[in-house]
């Protein structure tokens, strides 16, 4: 089996995983469903990349996972859980996550033509974590949804910029860029949790 | 012979340097020390260190290359880049120099070191587009700089960090349809689509209006001293890495369209910023709205070609290249938001905060930070005889050639700030005590005076500094 024949359960699965982050209110699924969207990235990369290259983002991935994991588990209980949003709330981000993933569908085979040698699986997977982790950003105001949704959106471009790109350096500082962000994230998380006691 | 090469000594040398000092950051006097004796040092090696030239230090032979090679790609620092180096070392020395009275942070100085370190790999970094990852990076470096302890943080740390991280994607990918593109694009929808990414990736990184808001708010929240140091540098670089994208593709730097469209966004920041800053109650969201009103010069100076810049011109240094007056400003805003922020500094010491409710009459306790943030105030306005005021000239000399109503803007602009600082001035010296009575500090007083010092003697002896900075217009000629 190979890549190309998981390309397109992937890229439902990539978007899938961008939605729940959007409409997840726990960070212990948040922080599994990113660990699962850069299994999905991974796979989507490698269609472009070398394997050992590839392996890169998902290390790199994970590894954001686990500080933004350690970080949470760090703050005391009342920082870390949210209060219990309504289901208006819920129903207004599905909504909105269905829009941006119509208008991806339909901007994707357009998107396709500007970048040779893209699979459509690659593209619809990279705009849809480029879109839903936009649309997280304008919704949220608290450090992990902005944290979350930077890494969202980094991922779908990483995705798009795998098939024209393939610098070691680039690979590597983006990879840096990603353990920045989640290092970043968790820093702020910090200042938010002293900032509720106090 | 030792063989060396420029990135070893202006990368990874500090690099090396500032990861020692972040862990030794507690003996804050000899971290200051340190970083400002090296900064210096660099700047000076940048200056007289010859490249690709033997040279003997005791017994040893020395050849100093100019690139070094990192996973394929190369890191160059040539002569072109020397007034680069020489500019952003020596502001890095000056920062630091002032940081032990400021105080913003015992992170300060070696994340700062950091953040010019990786601002000197993006402007060696070849190809040139790679410099967006190294910008971004330099930005994550920043946050544990500007919210040194965690429990300050708010809404604006937030939104600085959205929109710097955004901008990189955009900038990447304008740089992957521009590769191979030298000459004009037949394609009007390729011009099209590559005018959308460029803009909306500058405009990210810039802080361009409408992408502005975070600027004033992390004015609010963030150390001064702090804030005003990533005002400083991250404008400059991306603006500096702006020109040398425009410089590259020749094309897009004579279109037509491209000067209107920074000229026209660069006069909508400037009178906003100016009409905001008139009605500003804050002195921290002041410094913000003077920031974007810098950032609005900077982008009509881009595509000005001064002729006339009234200094230096007996030896032609800087004058008849474009963006001359660009780096000829980059002196007098750095001399004067040093000056403005550690004024600022040592007034928030003494008041709750920074809103003119509670500043009234500090000028009565600190006369000479409160005079410091005065001068600093109007030599960004532009005031004669100040540092910013042969700039300032130049700009709306060359501006009128171009266009009235352009300058009419900027000058809208720019009295809209005189507005702020005249009704900052009053509001510092009001109340109801009648005794002056101050508290400062005998290194504070240094450190102002000679800053207002400094204001001063750039603004009465323009053609002593300035054509130096100039000199960095000819690596775009």
């Amino acid at each position: 089996m190979t890549f190309e024949s998981l390309s397109s359960p992937t890229m439902v699965i990539v978007s899938l995983t961008a939605a729940l982050l959007l409409l997840s209110r726990d960070w212990r699924v948040s922080v599994v469903t990113l660990a699962v969207q850069y299994s999905g990235v991974f796979v989507l990369t490698a269609l472009s990349w070398p394997l050992e290259m590839a392996a890169v983002k998902l290390v790199a991935g994970w590894m954001a996972c686990a500080i933004l994991g350690l970080a949470l588990m760090e703050m005391p209980r009342r920082g870390r859980e949210e209060i219990s949003p309504p289901l208006s709330h819920a129903l207004f981000r599905l909504l909105a996550a269905v829009l941006m993933g119509l208008m991806v569908l339909s901007v994707a085979p357009t998107v396709a033509t500007w970048i040779p040698t893209i699979a459509l699986g690659q593209t619809i997977g990279g705009l849809m974590l480029f879109g839903l982790g936009l649309l997280q950003l304008g919704l949220t105001e608290k450090p992990l949804g902005v944290t979350l949704g930077l890494l969202t959106v980094l991922s779908g471009f990483e995705i798009l910029y795998a098939v024209v790109e393939s610098s070691t350096l680039v690979s590597g500082l983006l990879a840096c860029v990603h353990l920045g962000l989640a290092l970043a994230g968790g820093y702020l998380l910090a200042g938010e949790t002293v900032s509720e006691v106090s | 012979m030792i063989s060396l090469s420029t990135p070893l000594v202006w990368i990874v040398f500090p690099a090396l340097l500032a990861a020692v000092l972040l862990l030794i950051q507690r003996r804050e006097r000899l971290v200051t020390g340190l970083a400002t004796i090296l900064t210096a040092g660099l700047a000076f090696l940048a200056w007289r260190l010859p490249v690709k030239e033997l040279f003997f230090i005791s017994r040893w032979t020395i050849r100093l290359s100019d690139n070094w090679s990192v996973l394929g790609r190369q890191f160059i620092l040539g002569a072109a880049e020397r007034p680069a180096l020489i500019v952003l070392y020596l502001t890095a020395a000056f920062w630091f120099g002032a940081s032990y009275v400021a105080r913003p942070g015992r992170g300060f100085v070696p994340l700062g070191l950091g953040i010019v370190v990786v601002l000197t790999a993006a402007i060696a970094v070849e190809p040139f587009l790679y410099a967006a990852l190294l910008i971004e990076l330099a930005v994550l470096l920043s946050i544990p700089l500007l919210i040194p302890a965690p429990g300050a943080f708010q809404r604006g740390i937030l939104r600085y960090l959205t929109y710097q991280t955004l901008g990189m994607p955009f900038i990447l990918f304008a740089g992957w349809m521009l590769t191979g593109i030298e000459t004009a694009p037949a394609e009007p929808a390729l011009v099209l689509r590559l005018s959308l990414l460029i803009g909306l990736g500058f405009a990210f990184l810039v802080g361009v209006f409408p992408f502005h808001s975070w600027i004033p708010m992390l004015m609010e929240e963030a150390h001064p001293y702090a804030v005003a140091f990533i005002f400083l540098l991250m404008p400059g670089a991306i603006t500096f890495f702006g020109i040398y994208f425009l410089d590259r593709y020749v094309w897009l730097r004579d279109s037509e369209g491209l000067c209107v469209v920074l000229r026209s966004t660069g006069v909508l920041m400037v009178a906003f910023a100016g009409l905001w800053a008139a009605f500003q109650r804050h002195l921290g969201r002041m410094l913000g709205y003077a920031v974007i009103l810098e950032i609005g010069m900077s982008l009509i100076a881009i595509c000005l070609k001064e002729h006339s810049l009234g200094f230096g011109q007996e030896n032609g240094v800087g004058v008849g290249t474009n963006s001359a007056i660009f780096f000829v400003s980059l002196l007098p805003r750095s001399i004067s938001l040093g000056v403005w922020a550690l004024a600022l500094t040592f007034i928030q010491r003494q008041t709750p905060t920074l809103r003119f409710f509670d500043v009234q009459g500090i000028a009565r306790r600190l006369p000479v930070a409160g005079s410091a943030l005065i001068f600093a105030h109007f030599s960004l306005v532009g005031l004669p005889l100040l540092a910013g005021y042969p700039v300032r000239i130049a700009l709306l000399n060359s501006l009128a050639q171009t266009s009235f109503y352009t300058s009419l803007g900027v000058l809208l602009g720019m009295v809209g700030l005189m507005t702020g600082s005249l009704r900052t001035l009053a509001v510092l010296v009001m109340g109801v005590e009648s005794d002056w009575h101050s508290v400062e500090t005998w290194g504070q007083r240094f450190y102002l005076i000679l800053g207002m010092i400094a204001l001063i003697v750039v603004g009465l002896f323009p053609q002593w500094f300035l054509p130096f900075v100039a000199d960095l217009a000819q690596v775009f000629p």
